[in-house]
């Protein structure tokens, strides 16, 4: 228990208590320091965003346990050039992808366990390591370790300032059990997440429609540590207004829907908007490389919503989605029911529908199979939409994490307006906005939090030695 | 049988079968990820295919308080249970399983006095050892139609289930695959070989493996002394008591050490496991079950030290008892799970054969 924790030596307080928090207070314990952690979610939701995750990209030069081939620095440094546009800090890129293949061993020696890539996912084999069970056992495992190990952990522990005075954090104020606790801790590591469950803060920087979003992850990124800091002057990083979003299935609940409100139909559909009109390629590349942007598109349109309409033959393409899809023997019928105009919708799917040219479908490459004479065309995979039953999703905006953050050096030092602040170090979504500017890579939200946490665990530790 | 329970695990399945994130653990999970929807024989086989380990539980993320509410190893052994009662023969007994905790204490208490009665009745007029209290030949009368009556009925509920989940041929090699997931507990070893989840949460550990291995070779080790001793008699004329180097010693005595351990220690573990992951109402029925279990194994050993006192006269129907008791309650109780599991396993094979 938190009364239990002797305050009168110095400690380490960890803010957060997610992948890159857990990483922080593991390291800093095990290099001697106490270490006090506090998380905002209860227990049962504990863990932030990483409860959601299934795996972490890792370089490696050889075969290493579950991951196979060879994942080299220059490639996995390509691949986020690739998806980020260059707004990446390259120093601090490096670093982090150099550091994760020794990551590998640390995870397994603190519990982590890994399995081969997931059924549905060999694309992911070579390059992401996937963790047994999902991110929560490894929330889990990291729990068990750290609570072995001697770390305080208290739960529904809300904190709120941060005091900054003299290039120094000294004091943070929390709300735990309805009362607010100040901890004077000699160093502090800030792992709490982006804002994106702040629905209000999300509508000032993208704008009103930004009401409409889903968020797929956890209610209590709320960013009040983030906006505490920045607003004492603490430098930023990554675009204030922007968020990362894929097109999930419009019924999730409004957060933590987690990876099961992934439809991945997209590639196979015509995709309408509620007038019942197409608004893009669907079949522009392969879906791991586009669905990221059906979040920005649907956002795109009126009410935030789109209805990807498939035919039975595209049925088990593709990973099925937690819900059942509407059906309709006629596309009328299905219009119907998903509160379309029945007329547009016939008129739109067979205008569509003319538009498709005989060839060969391949669903698993690019088949160049594509529409002739339509705006927007499909470019691969269009295949006419006439064989009953025909099915439909509906597709809303789910808003994953937000790009916003801290500035942070090579050894996850926050940087203040004079430089490094001495006592605080910073891990996870809160700064990854330093190395992931734009776009996202799949598993490097991990890499970031493994590696970065454990910088700043480091970094705390020594300096409360 | 209640569908409720196969609606609430097709309902899960359906979630899981989105996420997948558990695939490492078990048999299970590839299983359902073959699938794309759900029949209620591929549910009924997912179920008994399930070895509690709670592996999925403490890792999933949508567990209550989550909206989603995922419980997969309680609606998975409630789907179980009831398969156990929809299969069972003669159908008429299925609803002892509601009650078989009680019912273990009633054909315990009625064992025990037809035993006693028996012994006090029809005293041999020579015979050595438990024989001078009960003669072979009563013995045989009694056992043998207890102990192959609730088998056949056991084997009759087997085959229902084996057609009902659509099971065909098997070779010899997916037999012995089978078998050896069934020996080694595979299923237990959370895929990464650390164990299982039960007694302490998340944390995972070999007790509970352990534990069951014990129970296991035991009951097999006391069961092949008893055969044993039964070749011996009428194969080669030798009748109890035998000595310590005798086939019916060497497995007995070690064997009913090991089901003591083993029972014991279960039951021990249960009183920790959190009661929520499994069917609500059948603990009780359970934890009488494991305790009869031993207490059949611990009788038998009291008897043995008795050897040769006065003491064998109290303890040879209190064991024997327990034993009967046993035999009769196997097809309606927790014992006919290691069936049902067998024959899931094997069938798994033949899917992935």
């Amino acid at each position: 228990m938190i009364e239990n924790f002797n305050i009168s030596e110095p400690y380490v307080l960890i803010i957060g208590g997610g992948n890159a928090a857990l990483c922080a207070a593991i390291t800093a314990k095990e290099a001697g320091a106490s270490v006090l952690l506090l998380e905002s979610a209860p227990k049962p939701f504990r863990g932030g965003n990483s409860r959601h995750t299934r795996n972490f990209r890792c370089m490696h030069l050889g075969p290493l346990g579950e991951l196979t081939g060879k994942y080299g620095e220059e490639e996995y440094f390509d691949d986020l050039l690739k998806v980020t546009k260059g707004n990446t800090d390259e120093d601090l890129a490096r670093m982090c992808i150099h550091s994760s293949q020794e990551a590998y061993g640390w995870m397994h020696a603190h519990g982590v366990r890994f399995q081969p890539s997931l059924s549905g996912t060999l694309s992911l084999s070579r390059t992401n390591a996937f963790f047994l069970g999902g991110g929560k056992a490894l929330v889990n495992a990291y729990y068990r370790k750290a609570m072995d190990l001697g770390v305080e952990v208290s739960y529904e522990s809300n904190v709120k300032h941060l005091e900054y005075d003299n290039r120094r954090i000294k004091s943070v104020t929390a709300e735990i059990n309805n009362k607010d606790v100040t901890f004077t801790p000699a160093a502090t590591v800030v792992a709490s997440g982006g804002f994106q469950a702040d629905i209000d803060w999300l509508a000032s920087a993208w704008g009103e429609a930004a009401r409409n979003f889903l968020i797929r992850g956890t209610p209590y990124n709320r960013g009040v540590v983030l906006k505490n800091l920045l607003d004492q002057g603490m430098m930023s990083v990554g675009d204030p207004t922007q968020c990362h979003a894929v097109a999930i299935d419009g019924r999730a609940p409004q957060y933590d829907g987690g990876i099961v409100t992934r439809l991945d139909c997209v590639p196979f559909a015509a995709v309408v908007n509620k007038n019942g009109e197409r608004f893009y390629d669907e079949g522009e590349d392969v879906w791991p490389k586009r669905y990221a942007i059906w979040g920005r598109l649907v956002a795109a349109q009126p009410d935030q919503v789109g209805y990807a309409i498939i035919d039975s033959k595209s049925l088990e393409l593709f990973m099925p989605s937690v819900f059942p899809p509407v059906q309709g023997n006629t596309i009328e019928e299905l219009a119907q029911k998903m509160q379309l105009s029945s007329s547009r919708l016939r008129w739109t799917i067979d205008e569509f529908n003319a538009a498709c040219q005989p060839g060969n479908f391949h669903p698993t490459e690019l088949d160049g199979l594509s529409t002739r004479g339509i705006n927007p065309p499909k470019s691969n995979w269009a295949r006419p939409i006439t064989e009953p039953p025909f099915y439909g999703y509906e597709l809303r905006p789910g808003v994953t994490f937000t790009y916003l953050g801290l500035k942070v050096d090579k050894q996850a030092r926050v940087q203040g307006k004079e430089g490094p602040v001495e006592n605080l170090w910073a891990a996870g979504e809160i700064m990854a906005g330093s190395i992931l500017g734009e776009g996202y890579l799949a598993g490097f939200g991990m890499t970031i939090g493994t590696v970065f946490g454990r910088l700043a665990g480091q970094g705390a530790a020594e300096h409360v030695r | 049988m209640s569908d409720n329970s196969i609606l609430e695990a097709r309902r899960q399945a359906e979630i899981c079968n989105a996420c997948r994130y558990c695939e490492g653990y078990c048999s299970v999970f590839p299983a359902m990820f073959a699938e794309r929807s759900f029949s209620d024989s591929s549910i009924i086989q997912l179920a008994n295919l399930c070895h509690n380990c709670r592996g999925c539980y403490y890792a999933c993320q949508y567990t209550p308080p989550h909206e989603f509410a995922i419980n997969l190893p309680a609606a998975l052994d409630e789907v179980r249970y009831d398969s156990w009662k929809k299969f069972s023969w003669p159908q008429g007994f299925a609803n002892m399983f509601d009650r078989s905790g009680m019912i273990m204490v009633v054909v315990l208490a009625c064992s025990l006095a037809f035993l006693f009665w028996l012994v006090n009745t029809f005293i041999p007029e020579d015979g050595e050892g438990f024989y001078a209290h009960m003669s072979h030949g009563l013995m045989v009368m009694i056992f043998l139609p207890s102990f192959l009556v609730p088998l056949i009925a056991t084997g009759v509920s087997i085959n229902r289930y084996w057609r009902y989940i659509g099971g065909k041929k098997m070779t010899l090699t997916e037999l012995w695959q089978a078998s050896l997931e069934a020996i080694t507990l595979r299923n237990l070893k959370g895929g990464h070989g650390d164990g299982c989840n039960f007694e302490d949460e998340d944390r995972f550990t070999k007790t509970r493996s352990a534990l069951h291995k014990m129970t296991f070779w035991g009951f097999l080790m006391c069961f092949g002394s008893t055969t044993a001793g039964t070749i011996l008699h009428y194969a080669f004329g030798l009748e109890a008591p035998y000595s310590w180097y005798s086939l019916p010693k060497l497995l007995g005595v070690p064997g009913g050490v090991l089901l003591c351990l083993g029972t014991g220690g279960l039951a021990w573990l249960k009183t920790k496991a959190d009661p929520n992951l499994g069917v609500a109402g059948i603990w009780g029925s359970e934890m009488a079950f494991i305790l009869l279990l031993f207490s059949v194994s611990a009788t038998g050993l009291v008897l043995y030290a008795a050897t040769g006192t006065a003491l064998v006269e109290w303890f040879l129907p209190i064991h024997l008892g327990a034993v009967l008791t046993f035999f009769l309650v196997t097809p309606y109780s927790k014992m006919i799970h290691g069936f049902y599991r067998m024959a899931a396993l094997v069938k798994n094979q033949t899917r992935s054969g």
